[in-house]
C-alpha cells in the first residue's frame, strides 16, 4: 500500500486543482483540460505529421519538378512502388543501407561507445577529460563540417594517405576504392560520442555495492561485465540502439559530401538514392516513394527495439 | 435643400478623402510589388553574368522610378542551380521575374509552366531581328512560341597543348582525322612524357552534362548514330555507335591515357583541367567548350596569359574520318521571364536591357560566348577577343544540339551512368549499353524507342 502511495505521489501535483478535488481515483478528465497542449499538438501535426502525410501522398503521384507533371501531378497508384521494386539499384541500395546501419551504428558506434565508457569509468580524470573531448568534438561539429573533415581525411591526397606516405606506404583512394568502408568509419567517428555519453550515464547508475558484492563472490572482470553490468544497463542499451539506428538511417550529408553515392552506385544508401531521384532527376513522386520505404524500415527497427525494451520494464 | 446638397457634397468629399487615405497603403503595396527578382547562377569561375547584372541594375532603376531590381545569384553547380531554380518556381512568392535558364531544360520547364510566353513582347522589340535564326529556335517551345532569349551559344572542340604535342613528335597545328589519330597521338605522348595526362575526356556522373556535351556526344554523333531520332521522335537504343563510343572511353581510361577514373568522377575535375593540368603543362589535350578562353584570359578564374601561344584548337573528328570530318555540340543559356511574374512588361524590359547590343557584346567577349546577335558577331572587338574565336565559330557548321524534349535530362543521366560503369569497370561495354537501353525504355516507354 505504501509503495502504491509513493508511486502515485509524483502524479498528485498534476491532479491538483478543481478537478482533482473529487478524490484520488482516476476519472476521465474533461476535454477542456487538454486545451493547454492543443497548440503543441497542432504544431506537431503541422510540422511533423504534415510532411510525412504529404510525402506519403506524393509517393502515389507522378509529381515532378519539371515537365508537364510539375503542373498537373496525377494519381498513379502504386506505380512508383512497382517501379522501385523492379529498379536494379534498389536491392543494392537497400543492402548498402543495412550494411551501413549495422556496421557503423549497431557494431561501430554502439560497441566503441560502450568500450570507451567502460574504460573511462576506470581511468583518471585527466584521461577522461582528454578522451571525452576528442570523442565529443566530432559530435558537436555541424554535419556538413564533419563531412568535409571526413572527406579531407579519406580523399586521395588527404590526411590519411599523407600519414601513410610518411610511413612509406601508398594508400589507395579510399573514397573510390573502398567507399563503404570510408563512410562507415566516418559515421563511427562522428556518432560514437552519443553512445559513449548514454553509456557513461547508465554505468554511473549501476550501484557500486552490487559490483563489489560480485567481486567478493569471486566474479572476474568479464563475468561482472556480462552478468552484472550489461543486464543492469539493458534498457539503456536498447534505447541507445534505437536512437542510433534511426539517426544512421537518416544520414545523408556525410555520404553526399564524401562520395555522392559513388563510384557507380557503390555507396548509394537509400537517402542518397531518394535525393538523387527527387532532386537530380526531378522525380518528386519516385523520391517520396523511396522516402516512404525508409520510413517503414525505421518503423520496423523501432518495433523490434520497443519489443526488446518491454520485459525489462516489468 | 441647398443645405442638404452642400452637406451631401461635403460628406462625399470627406468620405472620398478617407477612401483615398485608405487606398494609399494599397498604392504603396503596388509600389512594393514593383520589385524585379532576377535569379541566375554564379560560381567562382562564372561571374560574368553577375557583373553584367550588377552593372545594369542602377541603370534600370534610374530609368524606372520606384522599381527595385533584386539580384539573387545562386551559388551552385549547374545541377544544383536547376534544382534550386525549380524549387523556387513552386510558389509565386519565391518565383523569379527574370531568370537564367539552360537551353536543354527549356522545353521541360515550359511544360511545367514556369516560363512566360514572350511572343507578344518580342514582336514589339526592335532588336529581335538582330538575333540569328538558330538563336530564335533555341528559345522556342514545342508550340512554336518564343519563351526565352539566348545570351549566346557555344561549340565544343579539342583543346591541345602545343608544347606537349611537339615534344611527342606531333606536328602542330594538329587536326586528327579519326578516333585512331587521337589514340595514336595520346599513346605517343604517354611514351615520350610519362608524367603527362595524354588526352582526357570526361566520363561519369560527377561532371554531369559536361560528360555528355564535352565527351560522349562528340563520339556518338561522329559514328553516324544518334541519341534521338527527330523524324520519328523516338529515342535510339541498341546502336553500334553507342557501344563504340563507350569502347573509346574505356580504351582511354584503361590505357591510362586520361586522368584516373577516381579523378574523373570528382565533380571538380574540370577545374583541375583548366586550373592545374593545362597551365602546368601536365595535359596533352581534352574536349572542351568554346568558352575555354574565358577561364584563362585576364580576369578569368585561372588567368594564364600564355594560353594564347601554348594552346591549339582542333575539330573533334568523326569515327573513321567520314564527312563532315568534324563533330561539335552546342548548347547555351538564355534569359527567360517567369510565368508567375506580376510585372511581365518590366521583366521583359530588363531582359532586353541585359541583351542589348552593348551588353551582349560585353558578355560574349567576357564569357567567351559565340554571339547570336548579328550586330555583335560582326563587331571587330568581338572577333579579336581571343585568337580562337574564328575557329570555334566555324564549328557551328558541324554542330549538333541536344534533343530538346522534357525527358532529355533523365536520359542524359543514364548516358552518364553508362560511361561511369564502363570506365570504372563495373560493367562491360555491352552490359552498360544494355542497361542504358533498358533504362531509356523505362523512362519513355517501349513505344518511344527505336533500334
Amino acid at each position: 500500500m505504501t509503495a502504491g502511495l509513493i508511486a502515485s505521489a509524483p502524479a498528485s501535483p498534476a491532479s491538483a486543482g478543481p478537478a482533482g478535488r473529487g478524490g484520488r481515483r482516476r476519472r476521465p478528465s474533461p476535454a477542456w483540460r487538454l486545451l493547454p497542449v492543443v497548440p503543441a499538438i497542432v504544431l506537431l501535426l503541422i510540422f511533423l505529421a504534415g510532411p510525412v502525410v504529404w510525402s506519403f501522398y506524393g509517393s502515389f503521384t507522378n509529381a515532378s519538378l519539371t515537365g508537364t507533371n510539375a503542373q498537373n501531378p496525377a494519381w498513379i497508384g502504386f506505380d512508383n512502388y512497382l517501379r522501385l521494386f523492379s529498379d536494379p539499384v534498389f536491392p543494392l541500395s537497400l543492402w548498402l543501407t543495412v550494411v551501413f546501419v549495422v556496421a557503423s551504428a549497431i557494431i561501430g558506434q554502439n560497441f566503441l561507445g560502450l568500450g570507451i565508457a567502460l574504460l573511462m569509468n576506470r581511468a583518471n580524470s585527466a584521461v577522461v577529460g582528454v578522451v571525452g573531448t576528442c570523442v565529443v568534438a566530432a559530435w558537436v561539429l555541424p554535419e556538413i563540417v564533419a563531412a568535409f573533415v571526413a572527406y579531407a581525411y579519406f580523399s586521395q591526397d588527404g590526411t590519411l594517405n599523407q600519414i601513410l606516405a610518411a610511413l612509406g606506404m601508398t594508400g589507395p583512394n579510399w573514397l573510390y576504392s573502398f567507399p563503404m568502408l570510408a563512410i562507415v568509419l566516418a559515421n563511427v567517428w562522428r556518432g560514437t560520442a552519443f553512445s559513449m555519453m548514454v553509456y557513461r550515464a547508465a554505468l554511473g547508475d549501476v550501484p557500486i555495492e552490487i559490483t563489489e558484492a560480485a567481486m567478493i563472490d569471486g566474479a572476474g572482470g568479464a563475468k561482472r561485465l556480462f552478468l552484472i553490468t550489461i543486464p543492469m544497463i539493458k534498457s539503456s542499451i536498447t534505447t541507445n540502439l534505437m536512437l542510433i539506428t534511426l539517426q544512421t538511417l537518416s544520414v545523408f550529408t556525410l555520404v553526399w559530401v564524401m562520395t555522392a553515392g559513388g563510384p557507380g552506385n557503390q555507396s548509394t544508401i537509400l537517402p542518397v538514392m531518394a535525393f538523387q531521384e527527387a532532386f537530380r532527376f526531378s522525380d518528386i513522386g519516385y523520391g517520396t516513394a523511396i522516402a516512404t520505404v525508409m520510413l517503414l524500415i525505421g518503423a520496423a527497427f523501432s518495433i523490434i527495439y520497443i519489443r526488446a525494451l518491454r520485459p525489462s520494464k516489468g | 435643400m441647398h443645405r442638404t446638397v452642400r452637406l451631401a457634397v461635403s460628406v462625399l468629399a470627406a468620405t472620398s478623402m478617407v477612401a483615398l487615405v485608405g487606398c494609399s497603403p494599397t498604392a504603396e503595396d503596388n509600389g512594393d510589388a514593383q520589385t524585379l527578382k532576377i535569379v541566375y547562377q554564379e560560381t567562382d569561375s562564372f561571374t560574368a553574368l553577375d557583373t553584367l547584372f550588377t552593372k545594369i541594375k542602377p541603370e534600370f532603376e534610374a530609368a524606372h522610378e520606384g522599381v527595385t531590381v533584386e539580384l539573387q545569384p545562386i551559388q551552385a553547380n549547374d545541377d544544383d542551380y536547376s534544382t534550386k531554380l525549380a524549387l523556387s518556381q513552386q510558389s509565386a512568392e519565391t518565383a523569379p521575374d527574370v531568370f537564367y535558364e539552360d537551353t536543354f531544360r527549356l522545353r521541360s520547364d515550359i511544360d511545367a509552366g514556369y516560363l512566360l510566353n514572350l511572343d507578344d513582347h518580342v514582336d514589339g522589340w526592335d532588336d529581335w531581328s538582330q538575333f540569328n535564326e538558330g538563336a530564335k529556335a533555341a528559345g522556342m517551345g514545342d508550340d512554336g512560341s518564343i519563351y526565352a532569349v539566348p545570351l549566346g551559344t557555344d561549340t565544343r572542340a579539342i583543346w591541345y597543348s602545343k608544347p606537349i604535342l611537339e615534344a611527342a613528335g606531333i606536328t602542330v597545328p594538329w587536326q586528327p582525322e579519326s578516333w585512331d589519330d587521337i589514340l595514336k597521338a595520346a599513346r605517343a605522348i604517354q611514351v615520350s612524357q610519362p608524367d603527362v595526362v595524354p588526352f582526357n575526356m570526361y566520363a561519369g556522373k560527377g561532371t554531369g552534362e559536361g560528360t555528355v556535351m564535352q565527351s560522349f556526344y562528340e563520339l556518338l554523333y561522329g559514328t553516324g548514330d544518334e541519341l534521338y531520332n527527330e523524324d520519328e521522335q523516338k529515342w535510339v537504343v541498341g546502336s553500334e555507335g553507342f557501344k563504340d563510343s563507350l569502347e573509346f572511353l574505356k580504351t582511354l581510361y584503361d590505357e591510362k591515357l586520361a586522368v584516373t577514373p577516381a579523378e574523373a568522377l570528382d565533380a571538380n575535375v574540370w577545374k583541375k583541367v583548366f586550373g592545374e593540368l593545362f597551365p602546368q603543362g601536365k595535359l596533352g589535350g581534352t574536349v572542351e567548350g568554346s568558352y575555354t578562353p574565358s577561364f584563362w584570359q585576364e580576369g578569368g578564374s585561372y588567368a594564364w596569359p600564355e594560353y594564347i601561344d601554348d594552346m591549339g584548337v582542333a575539330a573533334f573528328p568523326t569515327q573513321d574520318g567520314d564527312a563532315p570530318q568534324g563533330v561539335s555540340m552546342s548548347g547555351g543559356w538564355t534569359l527567360a521571364v517567369g510565368a508567375k511574374t506580376k510585372n511581365a512588361d518590366l521583366a521583359f524590359e530588363f531582359l532586353t536591357l541585359a541583351l542589348n547590343q552593348e551588353n551582349a557584346l560585353w558578355y560574349n567577349i567576357n564569357n567567351s560566348q559565340i554571339a547570336v546577335r548579328t550586330d555583335v558577331a560582326s563587331e571587330p572587338s568581338y572577333l579579336e577577343a581571343n585568337p580562337f574565336v574564328e575557329a570555334v565559330t566555324d564549328l557551328v557548321s558541324v554542330t549538333h544540339y541536344r534533343p530538346a524534349t522534357s525527358d532529355y535530362p533523365k536520359i542524359s543521366a543514364e548516358v552518364q551512368a553508362a560511361t561511369e560503369a564502363v570506365i570504372t569497370g563495373q560493367l562491360s561495354v555491352d552490359d552498360a549499353a544494355a542497361a542504358y537501353d533498358a533504362a531509356v525504355e523505362g523512362i519513355v516507354g517501349a513505344d518511344k524507342v527505336t533500334e
